[in-house]
């Protein structure tokens, strides 16, 4: 099926006015209600957890102690948690330690995803077909976790170093298709335009095709960057040991989903077993997980329903 | 294993995909009809920019997905860390004598393809289903709403989900302090090995069903319109046009997640795993991936791991052609089809 035809009957669905066609029977009392709440019941589930873990985290521990743990209802909401959290040096440093490799793995996808894509934008150029080929394989088949570790770890030397979180991840080629495929169709017209006029190739790909793209980008540099933001098992992979290097989702794995002592916030207890942190602390790990997330995410969905993905996320 | 739209990529009618053929006719015919007749060298220098964007890509995909795939050579070495590749004594097929001598590698592939039939019986017709709910909302702003918020799961990473999990229905969650105040019990579905299969299901659920949505809503958007209204016209009811008009246009796109899952069959997930295995234990949470990872690289036999994974690999692309093959029987295009 092509990708193409799919898209434009949808973008005409989109402007058609959000009327009932009147050739539509309205819908019985009864089967309104049961959509309204599976609808409900659907948000309800994915927002509720989501809730109580921001009430949670800016609740007092009185309050988390009314509620025998996850608070729905607040008593009493304080910084506490976060103030704590923002002092003690395990947070602080796991957040600037993820989000330096979030910025710099995006930039370095973004550039290396953009010149890629735009390198093979053009069907007659000298070896085109052998170099899209050679990209194409590699969705096929992969080396495995084994020996893509050893190449890493071993060869290259990553072991402990941050640009193992970053560079073995950071060519998709799922995501250069798509920027490709939108070079390909929307910029096209431009780009033979631009040609006509003289502009040589890294010119074109600078001042025309980029700022054309820029809906496509943008959903593309959101999905390197929350890659990179939530990349959790390399940290496992290649550096495991050294607590402070990790970034904030290794930290919410150790300290909140195992429960592993966090260094300078919990205490020990008086028989000297570990503790694990307080329950508003590891909440406010979690909504600090969430938080470039959901700030990012609004104005990055817009682009969702343009068609710069539907088609190629179809496959 | 990623997708590829539309129908090409593989044989000789080759490689292009969601571009431009559909769009350009025209062009393409012109182009065929005029063969290439420059000298290399003055393609060379006509490309040359272009031959030089791609050297950043290329480097990288050499270093971190080729040189791995020549890799797999460690499933026959005793792999030394210090020898590396060259240096490592052969094991011939040892390692896959010792893997499948494995009653835990049994127990890997097993756990592995039962949670794929119990992920593909309860979480594929989600999507689907909620595309169908979701199309019917008409009011645009109650619509978008939804799907920025079923959309938004997809992007919370694995650990997130699963804290999240713990901490609505684990054993200090929200749930189980309800039901203890109310001396209901306790349900602790978090650490049950036997209801696990059903507790990551509903994980896979929850953060990606309604990301799935997306590539259904695109079907439901391209049925012409016409075709409801005549059937209305005609007195086919809500149902019956779901039955007769929505269901048929999704077709297509029902068989290629169905391909792309059955090719995927045993790839569950992984850092799901990985995260809940000491919670529930291994019996029921070790799958074909974590084993490699846990025997390879935890255990050290990297030469074991190798040969799991590249098992794993060799079923994965016989099982991606078995059900392109079985799409093509039923009429539909499949992934690719090698010739069009």
């Amino acid at each position: 099926m092509s990708t193409t035809s799919l898209n434009r009957p949808r973008a005409q669905a989109a402007r058609r006015a959000p009327k009932r066609p009147v050739w539509e029977e309205k819908p019985g009392v009864l089967g309104q209600f049961g959509k309204v709440l599976s609808l409900g019941f659907i948000l309800l589930v994915i927002l509720l957890p989501l809730y109580c873990v921001v009430i949670t985290s800016f609740s007092t521990q009185g309050s988390i102690n009314l509620a025998g743990g996850i608070v729905i209802v607040p008593h009493g909401l304080t910084l506490e948690a976060y103030r704590q959290m923002l002092d003690g040096d395990v947070v602080t440093r796991a957040v600037v330690v993820a989000l330096l490799i979030t910025l710099a793995g995006t930039a370095i996808s973004m550039a290396v995803s953009v010149l890629c894509a735009y390198g093979l934008s053009r069907q007659r150029s000298l070896g085109h077909r052998a170099i899209l080929m050679t990209f194409i394989v590699t969705m096929f088949f992969s080396g495995g976790l084994i020996p893509t570790f050893i190449v890493v770890a071993n060869i290259f030397h990553g072991y402990d170093q941050y640009w193992a979180l970053i560079l073995p991840s950071s060519v998709s080629v799922f995501n250069i298709l798509i920027i490709r495929a939108f070079y390909m169709n929307t910029a096209r017209d431009l780009i033979d335009a631009a040609k006509i006029d003289g502009a040589g190739d890294w010119r074109i790909l600078w001042s025309i095709v980029l700022p054309t793209s820029k809906a496509v980008n943008a959903v593309m540099a959101l999905f390197y960057g929350v890659g990179y933001w939530n990349s959790w098992f390399n940290v496992m992979l290649y550096m495991p040991a050294d607590s402070r290097k990790w970034p904030i989702q290794y930290v919410l794995y150790e300290y909140v989903n195992q429960g592993a002592t966090m260094p300078g916030v919990s205490a020990h207890d008086i028989a000297g077993h570990s503790q694990p942190a307080p329950l508003s602390l590891q909440m406010a790990v979690v909504v600090l997980t969430l938080v470039p997330i959901v700030v990012v995410y609004p104005f990055v969905q817009k682009h969702f329903a343009k068609g710069a993905l539907t088609g190629a996320i179809k496959g | 294993m990623t997708t590829i739209s539309s129908g090409e990529t593989a044989g000789p009618g080759i490689a292009d995909p969601g571009a431009t053929e559909e769009t350009h006719p025209k062009t393409r015919r012109r182009d065929r009809a005029r063969p290439p007749k420059l000298k290399f060298h003055i393609r060379l220098r006509r490309d040359r920019s272009l031959l030089i964007m791609v050297v950043p890509a290329l480097v990288l995909v050499v270093a971190f997905s080729y040189l791995p795939m020549f890799g797999t050579v460690t499933a026959f070495q005793f792999y030394d860390y210090i020898a590396g590749f060259f240096h490592s004594p052969w094991a011939g097929f040892g390692n896959f004598q010792q893997l499948f001598g494995d009653p835990n590698f049994w127990h890997a592939f097993e756990n592995t393809l039962v949670l794929s039939f119990v992920q593909l019986v309860l979480y594929f017709p989600i999507p689907i289903a909620l595309a169908i709910m979701l199309n019917s909302v008409l009011s645009s702003t109650a619509r978008s709403l939804i799907q920025a918020v079923v959309y938004l799961p997809h992007f919370f990473s694995w650990v997130l989900v699963i804290t999240l999990f713990q901490e609505m229905l684990g054993g200090a969650g929200a749930l189980n302090h309800f039901l203890g105040v109310h001396d209901l019990g306790a349900w602790t579905v978090m650490t049950d090995p036997g209801t696990f299969k059903y507790l990551v299901t509903a994980q896979a659920v929850w953060k990606e069903a309604g990301w799935g949505v997306i590539v259904f809503l695109a079907a439901i958007a391209a049925i012409d319109p016409s075709q409801y209204e005549a059937a209305a016209a005609d007195g086919a009811g809500r149902w019956r046009r779901m039955w007769h008009i929505t269901l048929p246009g999704m077709r297509g796109v029902i068989v290629l997640m169905l391909v792309l899952r059955l090719g995927n069959a045993l790839t569950v997930g992984f850092e799901q795993f990985l995260i809940q295995r000491y919670a529930v234990g291994s019996s029921s949470a070790e799958v074909l991936d974590t084993y490699a990872y846990y025997y390879g690289v935890v255990a050290n036999n990297f030469g074991l791991g190798a040969a799991a994974g590249l098992f794993k690999g060799i079923v994965s692309l016989i099982l991606i052609l078995a059900a392109n093959k079985l799409a093509h029987l039923v009429g539909e295009d499949g992934l690719y089809r090698s010739n069009p």
